[in-house]
């Protein structure tokens, strides 16, 4: 139903994806996973483990010397996106996309799981966003559209916890989402929602799940984000992803929708790979009918987005080694804030970078077939082994549960006592489970366990033909509901910024339309607490609204501090009134090969007058530079203090094309004098019809160099692609070819 | 509850299993682990299945956990929410979603607890 396309160079105005969003139909079920491509060719190089290429999308910055090449490894890559306002998310998305993101996740708002149905409408979140059918259609529309722009079907990805799991299952089945978390351990242990509700409600959300073909991603890595000491919970992560793995399969989901959600449990200055490779060995060796959806370490993740990058590649590496399905990203900017716009874009790349960079090494390298790493990964899967046997010895998982056998700090067996225990007597929720008479009967699809239709004629295996389909098959049934609160929701918020979204005005943003953050970047000479308070100090000076340090590395104890401090601009810009310099104009490197080689230029060139600079022209000549001699132009090169008559001389000596003079002094506008002078020596020499003559400096005006008689002269910031685009089209117009 | 780390004891009986029976026995206890967890997800429901069975019978969310407390009060849930609803719409001759809507306002219940006196255990 996406009834409008997008445009490269156009901006995704939402107020267009909430219009008639009453109608809207999800165009697909289902999970989609990228599809591999053998021995891949793109630019100068094969790929070994990529797939399909997007239609359209943004490279990895050095792609510009490879033809702009951006090949997309095989793993779908994750981000996760909410800011607590869907609708600037939704621009965000698109950014990702053309990054490479094609699942994308959103958190809920805090404290909906422990919301008894659905929420609905559009109402701002706090630490994720309100999970509503609204919310979710305007994403799922918006993602539609943004999908058919890259050439790549794009997951959408939320969560089916909490008391509501069951209700914001069905929802997400008939909203055509395409993953979601749903663990009801993670309900238990974190959210201390009752067990045996839990895991009641957890069948019929998995059943439902399966129905609608959501890859499910489970809640284990939370051990090791709450555990003290996160690696010493290994065993107990392989047990907890094996419970709910196994449990959903026994629903119905089938296995290859269901993915493990797993994170190398250390971090560096820990010998992190040494501890987290066995580990990752174990767990798919144990686990290996089911995805692997790799995330990021967060337990340790601080405040320096460069040591949370580092992290990330070096899980990464654990994941090229073993096997990842999904690559999760985790914005390098998540130890100090809800993730701005240019860190999902970074983390994105981060792993298109480590992923392609690795390209291919397991056709190079394996893992040892014995010694540490084995011994090792044996010993987590003994102790996993021991882990479900004490469960099952103590009565099963509830009992377990209650005795605090879950995040217990220690490495099992050994025991702390200082496990999270959760009674089964209690929790949210407790009381609220009832056993199903002889005579329960619920006339839907999807619906788990005991259901007596026969006793109204019906059919088992059809339940819902009793009411003539539900809203599984018959979409008309849905009950959309628009907003429940007119303050609170996404037209009012729309109405704050509509000369943003219209174009009349801009100010920067991290999160949300024109909230005016900026971040600055600073080397503070003195200590940490001094360098801090200067920052904030800086910060009122120019002017900015809440300035905050968000980041302080220690240079040195007295020597200095690095800190990121961000702050709101509180003025607009108007677009109107910028001055936006014209793009220079150059040619491709395919035109100028071709034309220097069917066309050979010699160009005789040096620093004329008495002017010992030579850097200049270096650049401009020089191939290591990207100089012009890059293009197959030869270059004679005279040196510095070049008298002008030598340079003409040298001209006529060697037939040359084209005559390059440097002029850095401009005393008594000596350098304009001199290209006067040369423009003059080629005609009494007869050779100025031949020859093209260029000028350039630093002092240099391209008209006033013109006005000398010369051909061209080049300013300040010219490159050898300025004056080989120069060469060549004025070889072209003097042929007549231009 | 503390305890020391016995690995080496307690591995005992599993040190000489192969990976594959050790990646065996470790499904079967796991098998035990999650059976017991299915069966009352089977016997049992709760008030978010029921509100998940009301909304694809096509009942606002609105509504469904009014319905929900309805039945909960008058001792109806082991029918099934979904159940009452239907039955009392075959009795009265109304859609699902009216139904729905009558019982949501309040309306109704004493018929439809009537409906399923004789019912049940």
């Amino acid at each position: 139903m996406a009834d409008f396309k997008l445009e490269p160079n156009e901006k995704l105005d939402v107020r267009e994806i909430m219009k008639d969003l009453d109608k809207y139909e999800p165009r697909r079920r289902g999970w989609t996973w990228r599809k591999h491509v053998d021995n891949l060719e793109m630019g100068p190089f094969q790929y070994h483990d990529c797939s399909e290429p997007l239609k359209n999308g943004v490279g990895l910055p050095p792609a510009k010397y490879f033809g702009g090449i951006d090949p997309q490894p095989d793993p779908v890559i994750t981000t996760e996106i909410a800011s607590g306002r869907f609708e600037d998310d939704i621009r965000r998305m698109r950014m990702a996309a053309w990054h490479g993101a094609d699942h994308i996740m959103v958190i809920r708002h805090m404290g909906q799981s422990h919301i008894d149905g659905l929420m609905e409408g559009t109402p701002q979140g706090i630490g994720g966003v309100p999970i509503t059918r609204k919310q979710v259609r305007a994403q799922r529309k918006a993602l539609d559209i943004i999908e058919d722009e890259v050439g790549r079907p794009i997951n959408y990805h939320s969560y089916v916890s909490g008391v509501a799991g069951p209700d914001v299952a069905v929802m997400f089945a008939e909203e055509g989402i395409n993953g979601a978390h749903q663990d009801p351990q993670y309900n238990v242990l974190y959210r201390d929602i009752n067990c045996v509700r839990s895991f009641v409600d957890a069948c019929e959300s998995k059943k439902i799940m399966a129905w609608a073909d959501i890859l499910q991603i489970d809640g284990a890595h939370n051990a090791n984000a709450t555990a003290r000491e996160a690696w010493k919970v290994m065993p107990e992560l392989i047990v907890q992803h094996a419970i709910n793995s196994l449990f959903s399969e026994k629903v119905g989901i089938k296995p290859e929708n269901i993915s493990l959600s797993t994170v190398p449990p250390t971090a560096t200055p820990a010998p992190s790979v040494y501890m987290d490779l066995p580990y990752a060995v174990a767990l798919r060796d144990i686990c290996d009918r089911y995805k692997m959806r790799a995330q990021q370490n967060t337990k340790y993740i601080c405040s320096s987005a460069r040591e949370a990058t580092v992290t990330h590649v070096l899980n990464m590496l654990i994941s090229k080694l073993t096997r990842a399905d999904i690559q999760s990203t985790i914005t390098p900017d998540e130890g100090r804030n809800v993730p701005w716009h240019i860190y999902n874009i970074e983390a994105c790349d981060n792993a298109k970078q480590t992923l392609l960079g690795l390209d291919g090494l397991m056709e190079m390298v394996e893992l040892k077939k014995d010694g540490p790493l084995r011994e090792m990964a044996r010993e987590i899967k003994e102790r996993a082994c021991l882990f479900m046997e004490e469960i099952v010895e103590a009565g099963g998982y509830f009992q377990a549960v209650q005795e605090g056998f879950f995040v217990d700090s220690a490495k099992y067996p050994e025991r702390n006592g200082d496990g999270i225990a959760r009674k089964i007597e209690g929790g949210v929720g407790y009381g609220y489970v009832f056993e199903r008479e002889d005579d329960y009967m619920a006339p839907v699809t999807a619906h788990f366990g005991y259901n007596n239709v026969e006793q109204y004629g019906g059919d088992p295996a059809d339940p819902a033909a009793l009411i003539g389909g539900c809203t599984f098959e018959d979409r008309s049934k849905i009950v959309y509901i628009d907003e429940l609160d007119e303050e609170d929701c996404v037209d009012r918020r729309f109405e704050k910024v509509s000369k943003y979204l219209d174009g009349e005005a801009i100010k920067p943003e991290m999160e949300w339309c024109a909230d005016g953050t900026i971040m600055i970047t600073m080397c503070i000479p003195t200590h940490v607490r001094a360098a801090e308070a200067t920052a904030l100090e800086i910060g009122k000076k120019l002017g900015l609204e809440d300035p905050e340090v968000i980041s302080k590395e220690v240079l040195q104890d007295a020597e200095g501090t690095r800190i990121e401090m961000k702050g709101k601009v509180t003025f607009d810009i108007d677009p109107n009134n910028l001055e936006i310099p014209p793009e220079p104009h150059h040619l491709s490197d395919d035109v100028l090969f071709k034309e220097f080689s069917d066309h050979p230029m010699q160009v005789v060139c040096g620093t004329v007058g008495e002017d010992e600079h030579s850097v200049g022209l270096r650049e401009i000549i020089n191939i290591k530079h990207g100089g012009i001699e890059k293009w197959g132009i030869k270059v004679e090169y005279l040196g510095t203090s070049v008298p002008v008559e030598k340079l003409v001389d040298a001209a006529v000596e060697l037939n040359a094309d084209a005559i390059l003079a440097s002029t850095i002094i401009s005393h008594d506008n000596v350098h304009y004098k001199n290209m006067k002078r040369i423009n003059e020596l080629a005609i009494e020499k007869g050779i100025r019809d031949k020859v093209i003559i260029a000028a350039g400096g630093t002092q240099v005006v391209p008209e006033e160099a013109r006005n000398t008689g010369i051909d061209e002269g080049f300013g300040r910031d010219s490159h050898g692609i300025d004056v080989a685009t120069f060469l060549a089209e004025e070889a072209m117009r003097r042929r007549g070819d231009l | 509850m503390r305890r020391e780390d016995d690995f080496a004891q307690r591995r005992k009986h599993i040190a000489d299993l192969s990976d594959q029976e050790l990646y065996d026995r470790f499904w079967e206890l796991t098998a035990q682990v999650v059976d017991p967890l299915l069966e009352l997800g089977r016997k049992n429901t709760t008030p978010s299945v029921e509100r998940a069975v009301l909304l694809r019978m096509g009942i606002s969310s609105l509504d469904t956990q009014k319905i929900v407390e309805g039945c909960i009060d008058r001792g109806l849930m082991g029918h099934g929410a979904g159940h009452v609803v239907y039955k009392l719409s075959k009795e009265k001759n109304l859609s699902i979603r009216d139904t729905g809507a009558m019982l949501a306002k309040g309306e109704g219940w004493d018929e439809a607890a009537s409906l399923f006196k004789k019912g049940g255990k």
